[in-house]
């Protein structure tokens, strides 16, 4: 029942975007407001925002999930508190993170309509999704490790480091991968925080036009711009199926670890 | 730091880690024990939450000695050995009451050094925990932990612990590959050796050969009769017959509604053949328990 | 001991800086979901004060820069799309676990449960771009305008049918083994076993799934944006065309001002209490369901 859509939809990606794709398309500028010319600013503004959002993210991801599994007990006041908020957080709309990141980050930090307000709204949308997954990763490790740790008279800052943090590390892959595949795809949170300029950004304060929202940008507001909206889609899934592929690809491979070493 | 000031020390060369020592084994005609009280525990109990698992348990364990702790299940004897160490600490909701001493070293008190308690108190537990990377990292890690860093001590301090516990001819070709890739009684024995690695005074062994086969049970078994003289050692064991080859000591433990306490404690050969408590009689002869 | 020359003391201190930073980090993650709800609630405030909260459902109409901000129509629209998105989704999504679950032989199923995952992963942005391309020239050569409630409740129903799918699926391999050979013992077909025991035993599973779900289909934008033609009318029938409040924003975010970009911020808030409510529902009932199946 799936599979007629899922080809569908792939088989007319394909069919319609194979024939514009080519390396220069893929690193050349828009012109004539996307109809001509690639996509190379906008996947380097891509790049730039999603680098700015992970880069937020996982240390604070990090550093929660620590703090939710490491120094709280499961059922603290203050560990239920922050895993509720973030289970809210993670089911509310992009178009919320979008007006939010517009009135914080642009409005009242003055960051304007730049690949910084963007990166930094999407981090706060991928946050919840990522320390899930690294928690429970963090959850996955048995208790025993943490007590002969202890009882070597390991601090825990070592017992963080080098025993806790490697045994997560591909579940923490795992998340940020996630939340890689969910920044990449996000629209209704960039529209109004890192703006719809297609030029190459020069720096962070600079508005960048992601991926995702030149695609609307092409099939909403300019005509004939499809061809090139089927291009750039095409461009989007690849890299979306790219991620999930190796997120999966990972985490099989971390269970098959898992169970050999058990 | 006061903990490791020894009143009597057998180690011939007190100071230094195990691995840094020659090893010299134990003469096994020898008396073992020395009388000169280790661990002194007072009135101690333990409770999770409002359960009271172990009430008002009071001994005293001679230093060098091989003490075994048998019981039923669930008469707080994993809990007991956890107060040696405060691992207690790390489990929510747990409270340990009374006293306890190591040599002069209030064990219960907050201003105790926890992580130089816990190098001088190794422990062992059922399962085999290797970390999961190298067999020499698995060593390297606590030593350098506890401020050893140079390469060739840590070398030959991880030689030196290794050969003791007989794992060196096996695994000396493959230190750098991962510790979970032993079989199990390899992997206890390296547990052991990691926790040897930092010549602990006191050794907390919590059933280590459940897990294993009779072979590397038996293994396990001679390595720890081995240690006799050297360091403290409490065992807690479901073998009895384990206990009776290896034990100097018996604590018999039993739980009461649900509260676990101490019921006799003494020589082991007095335990085996003389017991005082009706309990402790049909428990070893297998009537109860 | 002599030869230990560790420095405890600034061990402890290492320890005692990764906790302080860590529980900041902790803090900050947990205080973001306040700091949102703040903000909306500052920025829709001037909304609040000079509008009013009736006035947005007894305003005559939604034309905010002659002052008439009348949200109805784009309720409506919202709920009518995800109402319907939900009813053709969940039987789908449902049946489809159940197909994968116990139906298909292990390489298919796994093949299938891979390509839904990446179904899930397609970005909202193409699933809206094929729609305008695929879905509303057919549904406008059959009942013109195309644009239209359907084709949003269509492209809704494609992009949650995976969520209700993938959720089913794991609450159903939670199914304790022991009660599906008991239940094949006692001679049932496979079909009343599903029917009487498994779903039964998952219902608390399967619902989350919908309700997790309805919240993606309620926030969702982009598609629905691009498929749902943006009138502001309350539909009479399937084809009309409709906005919703989650696409509203995103239209207008860009040039309103003032009251208007107020309105905008309340219709977020207002979004996002509903969306909060039910993804909390749908959290507790999954802490039972798992309560449940663990005794
Ligand atoms: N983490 C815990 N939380 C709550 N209660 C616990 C916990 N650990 C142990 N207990 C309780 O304390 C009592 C003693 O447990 P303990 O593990 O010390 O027994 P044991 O003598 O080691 O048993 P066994 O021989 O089975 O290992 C038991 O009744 C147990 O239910
Ligand atoms: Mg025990």
């Amino acid at each position: 029942m799936v599979t007629i859509p899922f080809i569908w939809i792939m088989g007319d990606l394909l069919w319609n975007g194979w024939d514009q794709l080519s390396f220069s398309f893929v690193f050349s500028a828009p012109q004539n407001a996307g109809r001509e010319g690639g996509i190379g600013p906008i996947l380097i503004s891509t790049l730039l925002i999603v680098g700015v959002c992970m880069g937020t993210a996982v240390p604070m991801g990090l550093g929660t999930a620590l703090f939710l599994s490491e120094y709280t007990r499961h059922d603290h006041v203050l560990g239920r508190l922050i895993r509720g908020s973030l289970d809210v957080l993670a089911g509310v709309p992009s178009i919320v993170f979008g007006l939010f990141g517009n009135a914080l980050f642009c409005q009242i930090l003055g960051l304007g309509f730049s690949i910084l307000s963007g990166g930094l709204t999407l981090a706060c949308m991928v946050l919840p999704i990522l320390i899930r997954t690294v928690e429970e990763s963090f959850h996955a490790i048995s208790q025993e490790q943490r007590l002969s740790a202890a009882a070597l008279g390991l601090s825990k800052t070592t017992t963080i480091r080098r025993i806790l943090l490697p045994a997560a590390l591909p579940g923490l892959l795992v998340g940020i991968i996630l939340g890689l595949g969910r920044a990449v795809a996000e629209t209704a949170a960039l529209i109004f925080t890192s703006g719809y300029v297609a030029r190459m950004p020069e720096s962070l304060m600079d508005s960048g036009r992601s991926l995702a929202v030149h695609i609307y940008d092409l099939a909403m507001n300019v005509a004939g711009g499809n061809p090139h909206a089927y291009a750039t889609a095409l461009v989007l899934v690849g890299l979306v199926f790219i991620i999930n592929v190796s997120s999966s690809w990972i985490a099989s491979r971390w269970t098959s670890c898992n169970r050999l070493s058990a | 730091m006061d903990i490791m000031q020894p009143t009597f020390r057998i180690n011939p060369e007190p100071g230094k880690p195990a691995g840094l020592r020659p090893w010299v084994p134990y003469p096994s005609d020898e008396l073992c024990c020395e009388p000169v009280t280790h661990i002194r525990a007072k009135n101690l109990s333990i409770a999770y939450q409002d359960h009271q698992a172990l009430r008002n348990v009071t001994l005293e364990i001679n230093r060098g000695c091989i003490t075994a702790l048998v019981g039923p299940s669930g008469c707080g004897k994993t809990s007991f050995l956890m107060s040696l160490n405060r691992l207690t600490d790390l489990i929510p909701g747990c409270q340990v009451s009374g006293n306890l001493h190591m040599n002069e070293l209030d064990i219960l008190a907050p201003t105790t050094d926890l992580l130089q308690l816990r190098r001088a108190v190794g422990m062992i537990f059922q399962k085999p925990t290797v970390f999961p990377f190298s067999i020499r990292k698995n060593l390297e890690l606590p030593l350098r932990e506890h401020g050893t860093h140079h390469r060739t001590v840590l070398h030959s301090a991880m030689e030196n612990v290794l050969q003791q516990v007989g794992l060196w001819h096996e695994v000396k070709d493959r230190l750098d590959h991962p510790a979970q890739a032993l079989s199990g009684g390899q992997q206890q024995r390296l547990c052991l050796a990691r926790a040897l690695v930092l010549s602990p005074d006191l050794l907390l062994l919590d059933e280590p050969c459940s897990a294993l086969d009779p072979l590397s049970s038996g293994i396990v078994e001679d390595l720890i009769v081995s240690l006799r003289g050297h360091v403290t050692i409490m065992i807690v064991t479901h073998n009895l017959a384990q206990a009776r080859r290896i034990a100097d000591h018996i604590a018999f433990f039993w739980s009461f509604e649900g509260s676990g306490t101490l019921v006799e404690y003494g020589p082991a050969q007095a335990i085996f053949e003389n017991p005082i408590h009706e309990l402790t009689g049909a428990y070893i002869s297998g009537t109860r328990g | 001991m002599i030869s230990f020359s560790s420095n405890t003391l600034s061990r402890s201190r290492g320890d005692f800086l990764l906790l302080g930073s860590v529980r900041l980090l902790a803090l900050t993650a947990g205080g973001l979901l306040f700091l949102v709800v703040a903000f909306l609630f500052h920025e829709s405030w001037p909304a609040l004060q000079n509008i009013g909260l009736s006035r947005f459902f007894s305003d005559p109409d939604w034309y905010p820069t002659e002052n008439s901000y009348q949200l109805t129509s784009m309720v409506w629209g919202s709920l009518l799309a995800t109402t319907g998105a939900v009813l053709f989704a969940s039987p789908f999504g449902i049946l489809s676990a159940l197909f994968c679950h116990f139906y298909a032989p292990p390489l298919l199923a796994r093949w299938y449960r891979r390509m839904v995952e990446l179904l899930a992963g397609i970005p909202s942005v193409v699933f809206g771009f094929w729609g305008l391309m695929v879905l509303v020239p057919i549904i406008g050569r059959w009942h013109p305008p195309g644009p239209s409630l359907i084709s949003g409740i269509l492209i809704l129903t494609l992009m949650i049918m995976p969520t209700i799918m993938l959720v089913s699926h794991a609450s159903l391999a939670h199914v304790p083994i022991a009660l599906i050979h008991t239940s094949s013992a006692l001679g049932f077909s496979r079909w009343s076993m599903i029917w009487h025991v498994i779903l039964p035993t998952t219902r608390m599973g399967l619902f989350t799934g919908i309700l997790l779900g309805l919240a993606r289909a309620l926030g969702e934008t982009m598609a629905v944006l691009m498929v749902c033609g943006n009138v502001v009318q309350t539909p009479s029938h399937l084809f009309d065309p409709v906005r919703t409040l989650t696409a509203n924003i995103a239209l207008e975010m860009a040039y309103a001002l003032g009251d208007h970009r107020a309105a905008l911020f309340m219709s977020g808030l207002f979004l996002m209490g509903v969306v909060a409510l039910v993804v909390s529902t749908a959290e507790a009932l999954r802490h039972r369901n798992t309560y449940v199946s663990a005794k």
